[in-house]
């Protein structure tokens, strides 16, 4: 839900770009209110405006500011094979990364504030099963022996890639204990972006634990309910 | 050296890859593969796509998989029309968008329906249960009906009055159903018209050639039942409702 908002925060602040409206991150009522619906009729973050022009969907962002205010190559390469790697991660990553990492997360916030557990247990090892397999395929296909996903240098795969795996961790769930490989991939994504920045924009999610408490004094809760109930179907 | 595509065409990412490949005379060796028989699995192929997906392709000795990174690989590698994926900043961003968007609203739950309409019963020998043929299709409702609010609203194409790559990813998914007996154009004059003006723009025989598999796909099912293929067939589908 919330989660790409991070690494929209992260790309605006490093090229202290100053036109963008800044969508409150806080993940309560905020994108059903009628001001929001014009921004996204989507009524999904992160969304943009430049001027009259709306745009949604991180990747579409991501990659209209790269061009808008060419942005050092390496964030999304020229060079045609490179830059097709690049496409190649973000596209799969949709439905083998941040599809189980986003319902793992939510699963395991509102268990302590919802009932169905059994049914909820068996689909968190459901999706963790799957993300597990991603995170097999994460390391041995796009990371390889590489620095980062599509060679020596960062680029927007890395930073799509690093939100999504630290989720989890604002639940409870650490990915990263056991692999490695993947550790190091993230200290490099964290040096690279840089320390301040990277804590700044997980500060939240890593304190995500009072979330669940919020949310049972909110609006939103029983849509959140009616949400997981879908699921839990 | 010529393109290799391995493709499937019951499979909707494949279509929308042989699709632009073909209308834009792009010069490729048609490696066809079967998913129901497992060819996905074969050392072979492993070689050519360790993520065992189709499509995939090879260019020389690049090897690429998943569909948007394909079609857009062949747009600027053949500097195909404009159209396709405009330089325009704004238009091609509103293409990315669509593409972005569709892989959740549009792909999972087009998908599901065809496998839990179509597969399930023949495969597991029960039919999917009630509420989640429901969910599915009640997710792709609310996604069509925002396919033709924000996305296509009164635009000949998505992103305006020509075709282009996210009119043809959206196609080959709209089409699944069709495979699986519901007919999602049905009751939905808007989308009906965008559907006749992409099949216009692409060809009809090329249309047709392409979705002949898919729309046919009733036997598919006691096909999977002879396959070697099937009790893995029947772990993912049992997985599906979980």
């Amino acid at each position: 839900m919330g989660c790409h908002s991070r690494e929209y925060q992260a790309v605006e602040t490093k090229l202290q770009a100053t036109t963008w409206i800044c969508v409150p991150r806080a993940l309560v009522s905020q994108h059903y209110s009628e001001e929001f619906g014009k921004v996204n009729p989507l009524r999904k973050v992160p969304a943009m405006k430049d001027g009259e022009y709306h745009l949604a969907e991180s990747i579409a962002i991501l990659l209209y500011m790269c061009q808008k205010f060419k942005t050092p190559d390496h964030w999304y390469p020229s060079d045609l094979q490179k830059q097709a790697k690049v496409d190649e991660y973000l596209s799969w990553q949709h439905a083998a990364i941040r599809a189980p990492a986003s319902q793992i997360f939510w699963f395991k916030l509102m268990m302590p504030i919802t009932t169905g557990n059994n049914t909820l247990q068996a689909k968190m090892d459901s999706r963790l099963e799957e993300l597990n397999t991603s995170l097999q395929l994460f390391e041995e296909y796009f990371l390889q022996d590489k620095n980062f996903i599509v060679g020596q240098e960062i680029s927007l795969a890395d930073i799509v890639a690093i939100v999504e795996l630290i989720q989890p961790l604002g639940s409870g769930l650490d990915i990263f204990e056991g692999r490695p490989k993947l550790t190091a991939w993230r200290e490099r994504v964290k040096d690279s972006i840089g320390k301040e920045l990277f804590d700044e924009v997980h500060e939240l999610i890593l304190n995500a634990r009072d979330l669940p408490k919020k949310m049972e004094q909110s609006a939103m809760l029983p849509h959140f309910k009616a949400w997981l109930q879908k699921i839990l179907n």
